[in-house]
């Protein structure tokens, strides 16, 4: 046995983090946070430079390393709270081509993505917020030799930025049966992107609304109506790419609060002599510990395709919700009033732990696909 | 990353698993404690020796040294030994290879507890070559029990704070003070005493490591009445107890040192047994709700599934733990993070299966889950306080000024 990053896995994340300590530093995320799409050129070219964009991507279709080093990187962009579509191309969609893109989309898309020259993203929840079988309604209805769309898709993260959109859409019946997937190229007529106001100004999410859209017939991916079993396939993967963002984020808050309570003084002593405040440190620790172990556990299995990949992802996914938020909140208590300002970082992973929380499904959705593994 | 067994490490499950298949006895035939009896609707926990209460320890003790000769013979106690203490020099894998399987398959662990969690690697790393002879062997084979008496009544936490002395007498010393939850100190023909050779502006220093004969005259041991009713734990008394200078360990006035050797022990290898234990557990509490026929309750679901989470987020931590002594050599804190961690989700475990079953909870499961319902509740005591081992997590983990 061997749980463990091997020695080039930890090369690499010592390179991502001094590479994003230099590059996206909170006065970088501060003032992209602040543009339209949250989301910088130049980073993304320089992410494409160390390689990160090919990350998981099969060599054929011009990527190389395997889905755990891309969960090393997320890691680290997690830490540092990068803006822009990283996770949701890497992690979100590039597994849903994977699982049921046609070998023509892939050879389109996934070396445009790996050279860093394409950003896409996966639309599937809609008005009712649900991120089950159940949730997709978006209809599609065939129309001539292709496919028309109607309806709304909401909280679809990075989708101002994305070239590409994996759409979710409902054509026949309701739950797993009858869902179809679709490849979306850029904006094609009827379709609209809108910027949702979100709380976590470092990810933006996004309305795009489907009205008429017509699509060709190459833009259905894999066979209709079976779309449910590939997509809960990336979506597994999408969630153990997540779950390492938000540890990332999770081990910053702890490692911030902990120097804090060494240096802040009060009744002539660093807070971190009094138990009260040590106690929540150490929680801090095993939650931080307990995430990795679940989060590095559940990639691994989608990296090996291991048959318990599902309940691994459900795990990882309601641990670390709650965690990354308990964490993210003791982070503000242990910093006192300084950490409630705008100007201390601590209220970017507070807000990024609560929008993780609920993306991909919330510790409750996850916590009773656990308890249906065991058979209750 | 790899979560495969090697062929070797697969071929020592199968050994252990098939061994156990033929030789383990059944929880029926010989229950974890005492306290887990079977017992008539409404009957609930008594005090020992009342009426309905435990029936006597020493049957039970019979039948739990058998087991460990039993293991003994099949060269399966000690394991982790070196060869030539008799031990079988296992692998770090192996050992935990044969704790997952003994748990798994529900059998019980061997009597001397204390003597082969503590008191062998205690002799081995600090013992003379003549001590290693005399005491390792029938340590292994159970014919000798160990019991560890380091609590007293004011020095818990603070065990530095301990007040039993021992007189140096030229050739001997003489003990006077008073020992407390001292576990099978009742049936133990040894006990690894920490006592105060000198007073100190330390309190740390001038304590002396002494293995005591528990036959010497001057001991009395009164059992300890638990809140399950069993007693699991003793008082010992010392009234001028002679002890050879023979029974030091370590060097005079350096008993703390070695004291913490015997921690670490305690600490280190308990982690991962904990972990399976509380894969068993849930697999309990699930098994309990299903025949209950509460599973379907949206609240229950959520409680069996979260500890669900827990157990396997402790199991996987244990993984990277052994993954970092396998590669680093040393055992690290990261024990006490394990042993906190169980022991408050073993506490939510069993509050589950006591709630599934609502008010007949109180009254008619015969003591099983009440047992360890209330059994639970010295976890975050014992082997270290909850809040002793936060501290030790913030002070040698994070790196936090001392609180004390």
């Amino acid at each position: 046995m061997d749980f463990a990053f091997s020695e080039e896995q930890e090369m690499l994340r010592r390179t991502a983090r001094d590479f994003l300590a230099k590059e996206s530093p909170s006065s970088f995320v501060r003032k992209v946070m602040e543009t339209e799409d949250a989301y910088d050129p130049d980073l993304w070219k320089k992410v494409a430079a160390q390689g990160w964009t090919a990350l998981g991507i099969p060599e054929h279709y011009g990527g190389f390393g395997s889905f755990l080093d891309l969960v090393v990187v997320l890691e680290e962009t997690g830490r540092y709270l990068v803006p822009g579509p990283f996770f949701e191309t890497m992690a979100m969609a590039v597994p849903a081509l994977l699982e049921a893109g046609t070998d023509a989309q892939k050879k389109e898309v996934l070396p445009l993505i790996a050279r860093g020259e394409a950003r896409a993203t996966v639309a599937f929840t809609e008005p009712t917020g649900r991120w089950d079988a159940e949730g997709v309604a978006l209809a599609a209805q065939r129309a001539g030799e292709g496919w028309k769309l109607d309806g709304t898709k909401l909280f679809v993260p990075g989708a101002g930025v994305a070239d590409y959109l994996v759409v979710a859409a409902r054509t026949r019946g309701a739950g797993e049966d009858g869902i179809t997937l679709f490849l979306v190229k850029g904006r094609p007529a009827g379709m609209t992107v809108k910027p949702l106001s979100t709380m976590d100004m470092t990810h933006r999410w996004y309305e795009v609304k489907f009205e008429g859209v017509t699509l060709p017939a190459d833009a259905l991916m894999g066979e209709p109506d079976k779309g449910w079993t590939p997509l809960k396939r990336a979506l597994d993967a999408a969630t153990a790419g997540l779950c390492a963002e938000m540890v990332g984020g999770a081990a910053q808050v702890m490692e911030a609060s902990v120097e804090y309570a060494k240096t802040r003084q009060q009744f002539g002593k660093p807070i971190g002599i009094y138990q009260a405040v040590s106690h929540k440190l150490a929680d801090m620790l095993l939650e931080v510990e307990s995430a990795r172990s679940v989060t590095y556990y559940a990639a691994w299995a989608v990296d090996a395709d291991a048959p318990d990949r599902p309940v691994a992802a459900s795990i990882a996914k309601a641990y670390t919700s709650d965690a990354y938020r308990n964490i993210a909140g003791n982070g503000i208590q242990v910093h006192g009033g300084i950490g409630f300002t705008w100007e201390h970082d601590m209220h970017l992973y507070f807000k990024r732990a609560k929008a993780s929380e609920v993306t991909l499904g919330d510790a409750t959705y996850h916590r009773e696909l656990v308890a249906q593994s065991l058979d209750l | 990353m790899d979560f495969e067994l090697s062929p070797t490490e697969k071929a020592f499950r199968d050994e252990v698993r098939t061994w156990l298949k033929a030789n383990a006895p059944t929880e029926a035939e010989e229950p974890e404690s005492a306290g887990q009896r079977g017992g008539a609707p409404g009957e609930g926990l008594r005090p020992a020796g009342a009426e309905g209460g435990p029936p006597p320890l020493k049957e039970w003790i019979d039948k739990r040294r058998a087991w460990q000769k039993k293991l003994h013979e099949a060269g399966y106690v000690g394991i982790g030994w070196p060869k030539e203490y008799g031990g079988r020099g296992a692998t770090l894998m192996e050992q935990l290879i044969f704790n997952q399987e003994t748990i798994a398959a529900r059998a019980p662990q061997p009597i001397n507890v204390i003597g082969l969690g503590m008191g062998g690697p205690v002799v081995i790393t600090h013992g003379t070559d003549e001590q290693k002879r005399r005491y390792l062997e029938p340590l292994l084979s159970a014919d000798e029990i160990w019991c560890q008496g380091f609590s007293e009544p004011n020095a818990g936490s603070d065990l530095s704070a301990l007040r039993t002395r021992a007189e140096d007498r030229g050739d001997h010393y003489v003990v006077n003070g008073q020992k407390v939850w001292t576990t099978l100190a009742h049936v133990a023909k040894w006990c690894l005493l920490l006592a105060r050779e000198k007073p100190a502006d330390n309190p740390r220093a001038g304590l002396t490591y002494l293995l005591v004969d528990m036959e010497s005259p001057g001991i009395e041991v009164r059992p300890l009445v638990q809140i399950t009713g069993d007693a699991e734990f003793n008082e010992i008394f010392f009234t001028d107890v002679k002890v050879p200078k023979s029974q030091i360990l370590g060097e005079a006035g350096e008993g703390w040192a070695v004291a913490m050797t015997t921690l670490l022990h305690e600490r280190g290898t308990l982690g991962m047994a904990l972990a399976t234990q509380a894969q068993v557990t849930i697999g309990e509490v699930a098994e309990h709700a299903r025949k209950l026929g509460r599973g379907g309750e949206r609240l229950a679901r959520q409680r069996i599934a979260q500890h669900h989470i827990e157990a396997r987020a402790l199991q996987l931590n244990g993984y990277r733990a052994i993954t970092k002594i396998m590669k680093d050599g040393i055992p690290g804190p990261e024990g006490s993070l394990m042993k906190m961690m169980w022991s408050e989700l073993n506490q939510r475990m069993t509050e589950t299966a006591i709630d599934l079953m609502g008010p007949f909870g109180q009254v008619r499961d015969g003591g099983s889950w009440q047992y360890s319902f209330l059994r639970s509740r010295a976890n975050t005591i014992e082997a270290g306080t909850s809040e002793v081992l936060r501290n030790i997590i913030a002070e040698r983990v994070l790196g936090l000024p001392r609180s004390r």
